[in-house]
This record gives structure tokens, C-alpha cells and sequence, in this order.
């Protein structure tokens, strides 16, 4: 029995959001990946990001390809529709879905395996177009259900469970999507709760494509030692960039007394992200510099997390077209044929 | 053994053929373009044919004008007029006209003696000679050259300069010094062709009024104004050869009619993709969404959509592609037709998938499919693939003028909407079929209720995951029955029997007109056919009752594998060795020589 219907238990004293949901209105069907698995740790932070932004279960559309983190889409937001599409090919499904409704929240999860080998193509050319989208990168270094090869994202010498070490380079998503000039880049780490509801939220909010990087170790197949992508190697490398508030409009108002040491950065609808513990002289909008203090930090073997790259001023897909405010698939009919006496015009030319 | 064609040669009037040897790239097309627009606007039935190689410039290319009164304007396979441009290919060029031809040339430079044959007539006028003395830049000298000869051949064919004056000044509308540098070139032709040869030759255009409800137009814009006129608002692509016209006439009809006066933002969205791959994954996506979405591509396109198709079949989802054919296998002769996909398209994917297919013949038929393939895919939310050809796609053809009602609604399928969802206790996105096997589908975005899970592995009449040999079964056969009732829905095949005919022609796609002059002059030698062209895939059964109607049926297709031939054996009850084949897949477009020679050597007469 593959698939599992979560049994829907709720208590008067949990917390309703904007909407009157509980987080339980955000959750969906039983995982069946494995005990332990950061995807699961993923999908809960997923399940608070969104019940937090009162976001309606029916305005989000949950986009995966194949793999662990495509069936992930099924353990959240049961009321929205979820594509669990073909391995690597979430891309240019999303793109198109957004195309045709640019009213959706898209959530997107995908994996290293999707995203970094069948699917890298898509992802140069999704950043290159910006789709409003938030793109959950389920990065483990592994493949697991196909039983452990090295993913893409393997880093030099991190070695298998049967001990053969990766030999070949790997492909950093941060560093790609800064090349192909991604507008809002982040990494998190499914272990850290703390850190990953906020930058999900900002992913959200955000005027175009986010990605966010998320280290989510592989309990089964990438969790010993020699691994680079285990719990334990991540929470001993891991190197906080910053801390990170996402304050929807109405809060970013009341938060009118920031921190010491705080950068603010205003987000296209009025939000705002405020990062705290960040390195003096660090500026998340200068592509140039994040990209020399990341090279830096990878050299140093440290896994940076954070809200790393931002850039709110990017037209994104629909920006580019010029498509109208009113999502194509509500435009009428009666606005898109040019009726039978201008075919006649058209016929006579 | 090749069996001379019995013409009418009492009369050459609106009744010859011209083929032009040019250089690729060096604006010949458009001039031999003129020509065309302006026998069809003299009310004659004329076709022009552009056989261009996969090249940007230097290469032969050519171009076919063929006039025939009676309508019967398919690739003639001998030629009238020569017209040769091309030094590099004079040889071959003045092999291949008629006895009794005419060959016009360029004799700023003497004829090579060796190419001079006795029984044709020269028309040697001094072009490059001419232009060199009355125009100055290097490529306007190159690109009226042209110009010029057209204007030799307006006098020579009894073309009216009237009509060609008015082609120029709409062509050059705003450009007026160009305009008046065409004219100029034009009359140096057309000057000098009066002065020194007999005009207008035997072969000529007079004018007449068989044109009426005709309009001149390459398969690819009408099959744009099918998608603009269907209500497509999403289109994504990948520019391929001979495809991407289409494309770029669905872009120009955009920028015209979908831009909102009020608020000037587009209400379409057309996306060059990164490839094929991604292109059929918009549409998809797009589809899912709910909006009319499309994508246009040939062969090597079809082959990397195999996957997503796959997925479109299985999760239902409506997808609209139009394949323009060209001649494979892989890269294969980019700038030549075939029809060779037709297997592909019919089965594309692994596993068990079967596809909508349309099959058009002209371009008026390829602007009224592209409406029916939006509405067959939304109707039994599956892929449906529109398969025109190179020959169809990218040449002009005269057809009948493209109408338009009005009182066209869309049909969207089976999609519940809020106040549909309210009045359901649950909604099961593979269950509840109606009378086509067809079930409901639900879009993001209006009700929490109609959320449910699309996913191309096994799933459940519910849409759950399953791994369980008859859950998985229920739905893959209602998927079989589903793409059978899709047989009576797709356009019905053309039909038309004769009085005595025994024999039965079968063809498809813009083999037509070919066929058809052919099976006239098989009629007057003794062998008379029935005739169908079949334009839709399932069969129905019309195409079964045809097939058993015959003893003998000749399949009529241009690939080498008879694939149109297999889809009926395997996709009918028809016996196998009733069918005989006519497979023509040279790359050109079929003549009626063509079915002619191999019907009779294959009936022995």
C-alpha cells in the first residue's frame, strides 16, 4: 500500500492563521520516505512557511519532478494541485503553468539528481527567465531510490557507504544560479528549522525565481562518515551567513526598531527581509562580491547558509512578456479571436 | 518503366511549368515570389514551390512555378521554361527542360557551347550587364538582378505589368526609393525581352477567374491563424526547420490582435524554449493550468517530445503540437518533405500510448485543424498531433480562402468549476467517465475541493499512487477506450467513388492534388480508382468500410516505410496483402508522374 492517507487530527488550542486554518490545513499524506529522512524536516518547515503566509491551499500549486523530493508535494497542502511530473522536467512545466496563471504560488521541489544532472538545462534557462516560483533544492549529494550513486552534487572525495570516494567535481546550485544570474539564492539546512521557515517565506515573497539550497542528508544512503552531506558533517561545517526575519507587509511596519547590525532589504510587495549576524561588509545584492565570499568559504570547507544572493529589481517571466495583470486562463474568449470580418481583411491582404 | 503523361499540348495557355535555378541567399525567392502572386492575381490557378537547401548562402536552390487551368498544380516533373541562374548547375539545369523549351539565361557571359542543345529555344538577356549599368552597390546589383529577369519573364509569360506594379508598391509600402529601384530593374527585363523575343511565348497566363474563393497562403500562417483563432494564449518552441514560421506568423497575428488597447499588455505568451524537451513541458504545464496552449515542431522535435507525451497521455492532459514534417531519419534533408513521422506521432512514447493524430492537405485545412486539435485535446484530454509537411507548410498554396463562424464556442472538456465542485460530495480526478470514456479534470486555482495529485506513475481511478495490477488496469483500459471514441470525432475522410472503379487509392496528407491528377489520367487509360484521403487517426468507419469496399488498394504516402500503410494494417481490420504501396520520399514534392508511372508498372500496364 505506496500510498498512505494521514489521519487529520486536530485540537481546539491550535493556532489559526490570517485565514482561520490551523498548520494542519497545510499538511497532506503520510510520508512514506525513510524515518529520518531531512525531506521530511523539509516539508514540515514547507507546511509552516505557508500557513504562516495565510496563503490560500488553493492558490498553490505544488511542482515536482522524480525522485525522493518529487513525492514530497504529496505531504503538504492536500487542498492544492500538485504535478509530480517526469525526472528533471519540473522546469519548464512550472514555467508553463505560470504562463498560463501567473495568479498561483508555485512551490517547487526538486533534488540534486533532478536538478543538477537531467534537469541542469531546465534550471539555466529557468533562472535565465526568472518564473515566480519557489524552487526547494532537496540537496542530499545521493540518489536514493535508485540505492545511492553519487548525485551531481557529491563533493570531491565525499565517499560512499561502500566507501568509494567521489572523484569527479561537483555542481554547486549557488554558484551556478549566480552565473546564470539567479535572483535570490539561499541555503539552509533541513536540521535547522530555525533558519529555514524564514527563508522560505522570503522565497515566497519574492518577485521572481528562488532558489533555496537546502542540505537535507540522506538517513539511508549518505548519512556515515566520509559523507559531506550528513547531519553530522553539515552542523560541524555549517557557517551561519545570517540570521534571517521575513516580515510580511503589515509586520515590516510595526518592526520600525531594528536590531543593531541589521541590513534590511525591502522586497518588491512591500516586505522585508532583515538579516542579523551578517559578516561586516557583506551586501547580498552585489553578485560579484557574494560570489568571491562563497568561493572563499567553499575553499575554506565551510557550507555557508543563509539568505545569500538577492536581486528584487529583475523583471521576471511575465515582466519580460509584457502578459497582462489578469492571468491568461481567465482572459475571455471573446478577447482572443479576431472574429470572421478580420479573417476576411486578413484573407484579402 | 516510366510511361510518358498523354498532355494537351494544343494549348500552353495558363497550362505550363517554370522551374528557376537560383543561388541560395541571394534574394532570388522573392522575386520568383512575385511572379507567382501575380499569375494567382490574374485569377489562375498557380502553385510556386521553393526547393531551398539547409544552407544560409551559396548553395543551388529552386524554385517551381506550375499554372495549370483545371486546378491541378502539384510538382510537374518536366518543364516548360528554364530558367537558369546558376552557373554551377547549368548543366543539369537546361538537361531537364522539355523538348521544345525555353531556356532564359544571363548572357552577359557566352553560353558554354557543350550546354547548347538543338531542341530548345535561348532567351539570353544581358542581365548582370544591365543592372551593372544602371545600379551601383554590390548587393542591390545582386538582389535586382533578380528583379530584372522577373521582369524578362513578365514579358515573355503575358504577365500583366499592371498587376506587378501593384505587387511592388504594396511589398515596398513606405519605401519608395526601393520601390522605384525595383521598377527600374523590372522594366530593364522587360524592355529588353520585347525588343528581342517573340511576346508572349506559346506558354503564357491570360487572365481568368478560377481563383474566386481562393486566397494564397503557406500552411504555416494559416496554421498560426488556426492557433490565434482557436484562442491559444500560451505558445512555446524551439526553432527547427521547416516549423518555425509557424511560430513566427503566430508572434506577428499576436502583436497585432492580442495586444489590450487599454492596458497595452499581451493577453498571449509565446516562449522560445531551450529545447524540444522543454517546449512540449510549457505546453503541458500551460494545458494543466488551463489554458490553449501549443507548440509547433518537426521530426527531430517529435523525437525528444516522445517523453513528455508519454505523460501528457497518461495523467490527461491536453496538448496540441503540429509536427511539419520533413525528411528524416535524424537530422536527415532539413529543407526537403516527407511524411515520415506518421508512426512516431501515432505511438510516441514508451509504453502503451496512442495519440490523436490530424492529418491536413492543404493549408485551409491546416487553419480549420488547428482549431479542431484545441478541441479534440480538451475534449478527451490527451495530445492530439497535427502533421503537416514542409511542402504544405512553407510554400504558398492556392486554397480555398480561409471563413470563419462567428458562432464558435470552444470546447473545453469536462472541466468542474467552483459551483460544479460544490455540488459534488468528493471529486475523484479519474473516476465518474461519460459516454466518451472522458472524465472530469479540475484547475488550480478555483477550489480547494478539486485539489488532487497529477502524476505520470500507476495511479488509482482516484488519482492515488498504486502499484496494484488492477487499479493500474481499470485506468489504462478506460485510456483505450477513450482514444477509440476519438474515431468518429476526428475530420472524416474525403471520399469519392467512380462509376466502375474496382481498384481503391488511399492517401493522405498534401498528396492530394497529385493524386488526384493522376487518377484523372489513370481514368483515361483504363484504370479507374475510388479515392480516399484519410485525415484523422483513429480510423473510423468510414476508413473500414472503404478498405473492405476494395480487392486491391494502392496506399499513396511519402516515406519509405509505408507507414500510413502499417497504421491501417495494424489499426484495422484490413488484410495486409490487399494494400499495395506508392512510396515517393526523395524529399520533393509528390507529381502526379510520379503515381501515374508506378500504379501502371505495377498493374502491368
Amino acid at each position: 500500500m505506496p500510498s498512505i492517507v494521514k489521519p487529520s487530527v486536530t485540537h481546539p488550542g491550535l493556532q489559526q492563521n490570517r485565514l482561520g486554518l490551523t498548520a494542519r490545513d497545510y499538511e497532506g499524506a503520510m510520508s512514506t520516505l525513510c524515518a529520518g529522512c531531512g525531506h521530511d524536516s523539509v516539508t514540515a518547515a514547507l507546511v509552516h512557511a505557508l500557513w504562516d503566509l495565510a496563503i490560500p491551499p488553493h492558490m498553490i500549486a505544488k511542482m515536482s519532478g522524480i525522485g525522493c523530493s518529487g513525492k514530497t508535494p504529496a505531504y503538504f497542502a492536500r487542498g492544492a494541485h500538485g504535478f509530480n511530473s517526469a525526472h528533471g522536467r519540473m522546469a519548464p512545466i512550472a514555467t508553463g503553468a505560470n504562463a498560463a496563471n501567473r495568479d498561483l504560488v508555485f512551490v517547487g521541489i526538486s533534488g540534486d539528481g533532478d536538478s543538477l544532472s537531467i534537469g541542469l538545462g531546465h534550471l539555466g534557462h529557468l533562472i535565465r527567465r526568472n518564473v515566480r516560483m519557489l524552487y526547494v533544492l532537496e540537496n542530499n549529494g545521493v540518489y536514493g531510490l535508485t540505492k545511492g550513486q553519487f548525485s551531481a552534487s557529491a563533493d570531491v572525495g565525499s565517499t560512499a557507504k561502500g566507501g568509494a570516494a567521489n572523484q569527479l567535481s561537483p555542481i554547486d546550485p549557488i554558484g551556478f544560479g549566480l552565473s546564470a544570474g539567479a535572483t535570490f539564492l539561499a541555503r539552509g539546512f533541513s536540521g535547522d528549522k530555525q533558519q529555514l521557515v524564514p527563508l522560505l517565506k522570503a522565497g515566497l515573497a519574492h518577485g521572481g525565481l528562488a532558489i533555496v539550497d537546502v542540505i537535507s542528508p540522506c538517513v539511508t544512503f549518505n548519512d556515515h562518515e566520509g559523507s559531506t552531506k550528513s547531519y553530522l558533517f553539515t552542523r560541524q561545517h555549517e557557517v551561519k551567513l545570517s540570521e534571517t526575519d521575513f516580515l510580511a507587509p503589515e509586520a515590516a511596519i510595526e518592526a520600525s526598531i531594528p536590531d543593531e547590525g541589521v541590513v534590511s532589504i525591502p522586497m518588491h510587495d512591500g516586505a522585508s527581509i532583515n538579516f542579523r549576524a551578517v559578516p561586516p561588509g557583506y551586501d547580498a545584492t552585489d553578485r560579484q562580491a557574494v560570489t568571491t565570499y562563497l568561493q572563499d568559504a567553499s575553499a575554506r570547507g565551510e557550507v555557508v547558509t543563509g539568505l545569500l544572493y538577492i536581486d528584487e529589481t529583475r523583471a521576471d517571466l511575465h515582466g519580460a512578456g509584457n502578459t497582462s495583470m489578469q492571468p491568461l486562463v481567465h482572459v475571455p474568449y471573446e478577447k482572443l479571436c479576431p472574429g470572421a470580418a478580420e479573417l476576411a481583411r486578413i484573407g484579402a491582404r | 518503366m516510366a510511361v510518358e503523361v498523354v498532355r494537351e499540348t494544343t494549348s500552353l495557355v495558363n497550362d505550363f511549368a517554370i522551374k528557376l535555378a537560383n543561388v541560395n541567399g541571394t534574394g532570388s525567392s522573392s522575386a520568383n515570389n512575385l511572379l507567382m502572386r501575380a499569375m494567382f492575381r490574374m485569377g489562375v490557378p498557380v502553385s510556386g514551390k521553393n526547393l531551398f537547401p539547409s544552407n544560409i548562402q551559396g548553395l543551388p536552390t529552386w524554385y517551381e512555378i506550375r499554372v495549370n487551368k483545371t486546378g491541378f498544380v502539384a510538382r510537374a516533373r518536366e518543364y516548360d521554361v528554364m530558367v537558369a541562374m546558376n552557373a554551377q548547375t547549368y548543366a543539369r539545369d537546361i538537361r531537364e527542360v522539355r523538348r521544345d523549351g525555353y531556356v532564359l539565361f544571363d548572357s552577359s557571359w557566352p553560353l558554354d557551347p557543350t550546354l547548347v542543345r538543338s531542341d530548345v529555344t535561348y532567351l539570353g538577356v544581358p542581365l548582370a550587364q544591365m543592372v551593372n549599368e544602371s545600379f551601383r552597390g554590390a548587393r542591390e546589383r545582386i538582389l535586382l538582378k533578380n528583379i530584372a529577369y522577373a521582369g524578362a519573364l513578365v514579358a515573355v509569360l503575358g504577365i500583366d505589368m499592371d498587376v506587378i506594379a501593384d505587387l511592388l508598391t504594396e511589398r515596398f509600402a513606405g519605401k519608395e526609393k526601393l520601390r522605384d529601384a525595383n521598377q527600374r530593374a523590372l522594366q530593364l527585363g522587360y524592355g529588353y525581352a520585347r525588343e528581342h523575343f517573340e511576346c508572349p511565348l506559346p506558354c503564357r497566363v491570360e487572365r481568368m477567374a478560377a481563383a474566386a474563393d481562393s486566397m494564397l497562403i503557406d500552411g504555416n500562417t494559416a496554421a498560426a491563424l488556426g492557433c490565434l483563432y482557436a484562442g491559444a494564449t500560451v505558445a512555446a518552441w524551439y526553432p527547427i526547420t521547416p516549423s518555425t514560421s509557424l511560430m513566427d506568423a503566430f508572434t506577428k497575428f499576436c502583436e497585432r490582435y492580442r495586444r489590450d488597447p487599454v492596458t497595452g499588455r499581451n493577453n498571449y505568451l509565446v516562449i522560445q524554449a531551450e529545447d524540444e524537451l522543454a517546449s512540449i513541458g510549457m505546453v503541458l504545464g500551460a494545458s494543466w493550468a488551463g489554458a490553449r496552449a501549443f507548440t509547433s515542431t518537426s521530426g527531430p522535435g517529435i523525437s525528444l517530445m516522445n517523453e513528455l507525451l508519454g505523460l501528457a497521455y497518461y495523467a490527461e492532459i491536453p496538448a496540441v503540437v503540429v509536427d511539419v514534417q520533413r525528411a528524416g531519419p535524424s537530422t536527415g534533408m532539413p529543407t526537403r518533405t516527407q511524411q515520415s513521422d506518421m508512426l512516431a506521432c501515432a505511438y510516441a512514447s514508451h509504453g502503451d500510448t496512442k495519440h490523436i493524430l490530424l492529418f491536413p492537405g492543404n493549408p485551409t485545412e491546416c487553419f480549420e485543424m488547428a482549431v479542431k486539435a484545441f478541441d479534440l485535446a480538451e475534449r478527451f484530454q490527451t495530445p492530439v498531433i497535427m502533421l503537416s509537411d514542409l511542402d504544405i507548410g512553407m510554400n504558398d498554396w492556392v486554397t480555398p480562402t480561409l471563413t470563419w463562424d462567428d458562432a464558435y464556442v470552444p470546447d473545453r472538456g469536462r472541466v468542474l468549476d467552483a459551483e460544479d465542485l460544490d455540488k459534488i460530495t468528493s471529486f475523484h480526478r479519474y473516476d465518474d467517465e461519460d459516454a466518451d470514456f472522458v472524465t472530469p479534470r479540475t484547475l488550480p486555482g478555483v477550489s480547494p475541493k478539486g485539489a488532487y495529485f497529477t502524476r505520470g506513475s500507476g495511479h488509482t481511478r482516484e488519482g492515488a499512487y498504486t502499484e496494484t495490477a488492477d487499479e493500474y488496469q481499470a485506468v489504462v483500459d478506460r485510456l483505450a477506450r477513450k482514444h477509440h471514441m476519438a474515431a468518429e470525432r476526428v475530420p472524416e475522410p474525403v471520399v469519392e467513388f467512380r462509376d466502375d472503379a474496382r481498384i481503391g487509392v488511399v492517401t493522405v496528407g498534401g498528396c492530394d492534388l497529385a493524386v488526384r491528377e493522376a487518377l484523372l489520367e489513370l481514368s483515361a487509360r483504363g484504370i479507374v480508382t475510388d479515392y480516399m484521403r484519410v485525415r484523422g487517426f483513429p480510423f473510423g468507419a468510414t476508413v473500414q468500410q472503404f478498405l473492405d469496399d476494395h480487392e486491391l488498394l494502392f496506399v499513396i504516402e511519402q516515406n519509405r516505410d509505408a507507414q500510413l500503410r502499417s497504421l491501417l494494417v495494424l489499426e484495422t481490420t484490413v488484410a495486409k496483402d490487399k494494400l499495395r504501396s506508392v512510396l515517393v520520399y526523395g524529399g520533393y514534392p509528390l507529381s502526379a508522374d510520379d503515381v501515374i508511372d508506378s500504379i501502371s508498372a505495377q498493374l502491368g500496364s
